[in-house]
């Protein structure tokens, strides 16, 4: 099973070596690396998380010659959390791959955009698999790199440059306390490995683990996009669509919620960093969802509820629902998923990316209209569908946490704090949800005659624009297999015997629901429990409709206006990410500028000043020798003698 | 025979050899200068040997040396002399300042020579 998870993650790391060293001359040959190694690596996901079903934890590794204070083991590490991600992460990379064959074939840059896809899901395989915390970073940084190389694709445009160096440079910035946060708690249990650092939690918390959590916290942020790391995100749509649909909404976006729910144990122990975790969950959630309603350009509205959505995982994980979080990861990756897929065909049939663009697009294809129905209101969280049942599991976490805190477990205060702010999101989600839905599918189309504006989508120009056509069937397809699991996959959470169990408890051992020892650190059977809560549930239901109905009722009173009206004062600060940008300019980039402008004066003032003295002074006085130099040959034949008298007399004298 | 004659008498040949190097401005007369300097040393070289008594007479035989050694140089200098004379139109070694620094000395093109050569120096440096 080891060697199987190793294969999964090595053999799309030499299929983008070789994508990239013989792709360029043949696409052909580009095309079947970018899949038939992926598909391999499915398959063997699939079958590691077969093999593993709930089987608790398998580490296993070569061991290496001990070199010195810092051991670093190249174990993989698979317990049920990581089978069941690596799955997820495999499948969608494969659908990523299989769904460009069709979408970039016409990019001249196919070969190395399929490279860079195939190296980040070996590092996102090798985040997820492996058993070293060292190792984990490595993978951490390559998925950062490829995600700028991704983002920046259409490098020939200003905005797809700018998106992808803040992407990387916002990111870096949270992983600088990564990577001190590995250190500490490296440092702190003595080992990097990752069943060391969980096993070695004390109960009761330390000041190492509290550090070590926290700081790391700062990498999560960044890579899930949370305040205040949460700007790259919705710029980074400017990347391809696969890309931004299934690497920045599924899987890549999800790296920081599996690092969380990884090293669950070390948070549970540290109420501190737990309580970090809340507020940085229930800020982003929130805000993301106003700004979300606010955004007019759709994939945008998709990036911040991408954002949103990540902060009820975060959300749920600070509450102590560590299942809950990775139900949601699940759920979420599947809905999300599908929504941006059928974003990018009603970009497709809209001609423009804008939502004030579009409308009535309902009757033009019935089929992404019903699937993009069955994706918000999965979102939305109407039940039956997915999104509900994994939503409700995240809000049962926090309202357990709220009002019935065990002892040990994470504190109330986080609980009430994820609640409330889960619930109030809920329903701005389906406000707008609710407004996408009206503004895009329903009231007189809105399209620009005449030139359809692709200026700003910048992948649009690559293809045929064909803005009035059909809708091809390579499009079409994903979105119906994607339909599926959004409606379905909230089954798994019914019972504690189906995705609980498969995750083990928080220590990663074997859970079984029925045994009063559900685990170390999570005694509480409830957070196991992922069936939504007749309270919660119904609270959670009825401000979804309140959303929902008080944006129907504007937009009945005037279908042709923005329903986002009603956000007032708050709409253009929404819209805008509420200034986040401009915060971090003033609290980052301009110090950062003026720090590098201090080194610059410093480096040419001081440094070179001193270089070119030295060099200024030693010429001077070379200049003042050089006046003996006056070519007459008696002249310096004189001071030769002078010397030679003046040695000798010296030896004399001396001897 | 005492050995300070010859000694001195070496000495006085030296030290008019020196002179001549040092003050006389015919490239000639500084060869011949440079002569009497070498044949001082010969004077030097036997009268020692004499005086230590050397069974093997390395003094005298290095003395032909110097001899044969001086023959060839005065005929390299003679010609060098001959050549420079015949570029220049003088055998003046003080008018012979073609290696001085730019700038440093007497010339009609100083100042030129200075900012060329020192303009050459200093890329060099930079």
């Amino acid at each position: 099973m080891i060697t199987a998870a190793a294969l999964a993650t090595g053999l799309p790391f030499l299929a983008a070596l070789l994508g990239l060293a013989v792709g360029r001359r043949s696409p052909a040959a580009a095309r079947v690396l970018a899949v038939l190694p992926l598909a391999a690596a499915a398959a063997l996901a699939i079958g590691v998380a077969a093999a593993h079903g709930d089987g608790g934890v398998t580490e296993e590794g070569p061991r290496l010659t001990p070199t010195g204070a810092l051991g670093i083991t190249l174990s993989l590490r698979i317990d049920g959390l990581a089978a069941l991600v690596g799955a997820l992460v495999a499948v969608v990379a494969l659908l990523v791959q299989i769904y460009s064959t069709a979408y970039m074939r016409k990019d001249e840059r196919y070969s190395s955009y399929a490279a860079l896809i195939s190296l980040f899901s070996s590092a996102m395989l090798l985040v997820v698999y492996t058993g070293d915390l060292l190792v984990l970073l490595l993978g951490w940084e390559v998925m950062g790199i490829c995600s700028y190389f991704l983002i920046g694709h259409y490098w020939e445009t200003e905005v797809a440059r700018a998106a992808a160096v803040k992407a990387f440079l916002v990111t870096k910035l949270g992983d600088v306390p990564f990577l001190i946060g590995i250190l500490v708690l490296g440092a702190g249990s003595g080992s990097f490995r990752i069943g060391a650092i969980v096993d070695n939690v004390p109960p009761s918390g330390s000041a190492y683990v509290t550090a070590g959590a926290i700081l790391m916290l700062g990498g999560v942020a960044g890579k899930s996009a949370q305040v205040p790391l949460q700007t790259w995100l919705p710029d980074a749509m400017t990347g391809p669509t696969p890309v931004s649909a299934l690497i920045h909404a599924a899987t890549m976006v999800a790296a920081g919620v599996y690092v969380v729910a990884r090293l669950y144990p070390v948070y549970l122990a540290s109420t501190a960093a737990l309580m970090v975790l809340a507020v940085m969950a229930a800020v982003t959630m929130v805000f993301s969802a106003l700004a979300a309603f606010a955004q007019d350009d759709l994939k945008r509205v998709l990036a911040w509820s991408t954002v949103s959505q990540l902060a009820y995982m975060t959300g749920g994980l600070a509450a102590g629902g560590r299942d809950a979080a990775v139900f949601h990861l699940l759920t979420h990756g599947a809905f999300k998923a599908l929504l941006f897929l059928a974003a990018g065909v009603v970009i497709h049939l809209a001609g423009s990316g804008r939502i004030s663009d579009m409308g009535g697009l309902r009757h033009r294809s019935p089929t992404v209209f019903w699937t993009t129905t069955a994706g918000l209101a999965a979102l939305v969280g109407v039940p039956p569908l997915s999104g509900f049942f994994s939503k409700e599991a995240v809000i049962g976490a926090a309202e357990h946490t709220a009002l019935d805190s065990p002892v040990g477990g994470p504190p109330a205060a986080a609980g009430w704090l994820v609640l409330i702010a889960a619930l109030l999101t809920a329903a701005v989600t389906a406000a707008y949800a609710t407004r996408v839905w009206l503004r895009v599918f329903f009231g007189e189309s809105r399209a620009p005659r005449g030139e359809p504006a692709n200026h700003d989508v910048p992948e649009r120009a690559a293809e045929a624009p064909a803005p009035h056509g059909e809708v091809p069937a390579a499009m079409r397809w994903p979105l119906i297999v994607l339909a599926v699991p959004t409606v379905f996959l909230g089954v798994i959470g019914l019972s504690t015997a189906w995705l609980p169990e498969w995750l083990g408890d928080a220590d990663g051992r074997p859970y079984r629901g029925s045994t009063a020892d559900a685990g170390l650190l999570l005694e509480n059977q409830a957070y196991y429990d992922l069936v939504p809560r007749l309270g919660t549930s119904l609270v959670a239901v009825a401000l979804l409709a309140l959303g929902a109905g008080v944006v129907y009722a504007v937009w009945r009173r005037d279908p042709a206006a923005d329903p986002a009206r009603l956000l007032g004062p708050v709409r253009v600060p929404a819209e805008r990410g509420f200034y986040a940008d401009r915060f971090q300019n003033a609290a980052v980039v301009r110090p950062v500028w003026a720090l590098s402008r201090v080194i610059r004066f410093v480096d040419t003032a001081v440094v070179d000043a001193s270089v070119r003295g030295a060099a200024d002074g030693a010429w001077r006085t070379g200049g003042r020798l050089r006046r003996t130099q006056n070519g007459n040959v008696q002249v310096y034949l004189a001071g030769l003698l002078t010397g030679i008298v003046i040695l000798a007399v010296a030896v004399a004298v001396n001897a | 025979m005492h050995l300070v004659y010859p000694l001195v008498l070496a000495v006085l040949l030296f030290a008019i050899g020196l002179y001549g190097v040092l003050a006389r401005r015919n490239a000639v007369l500084v060869l011949m200068s440079v002569e009497l300097m070498l044949n001082a040393v010969n004077i030097n070289l036997v009268a020692f040997d004499m005086w230590l008594r050397d069974t093997l007479h390395a003094g005298q035989a290095l003395t032909l040396f110097v001899i044969t050694i001086a023959a060839a140089e005065i005929g390299l200098g003679l010609a060098i002399v001959l050549m420079v004379f015949r570029n220049r139109a003088t055998s003046d070694v003080s008018e012979l300042r073609d290696l001085a620094e730019p700038g440093i000395g007497k010339g009609a093109n100083a100042r030129k020579a200075r900012k060329t050569g020192s303009r050459r120096i200093k890329s060099e440096a930079a």
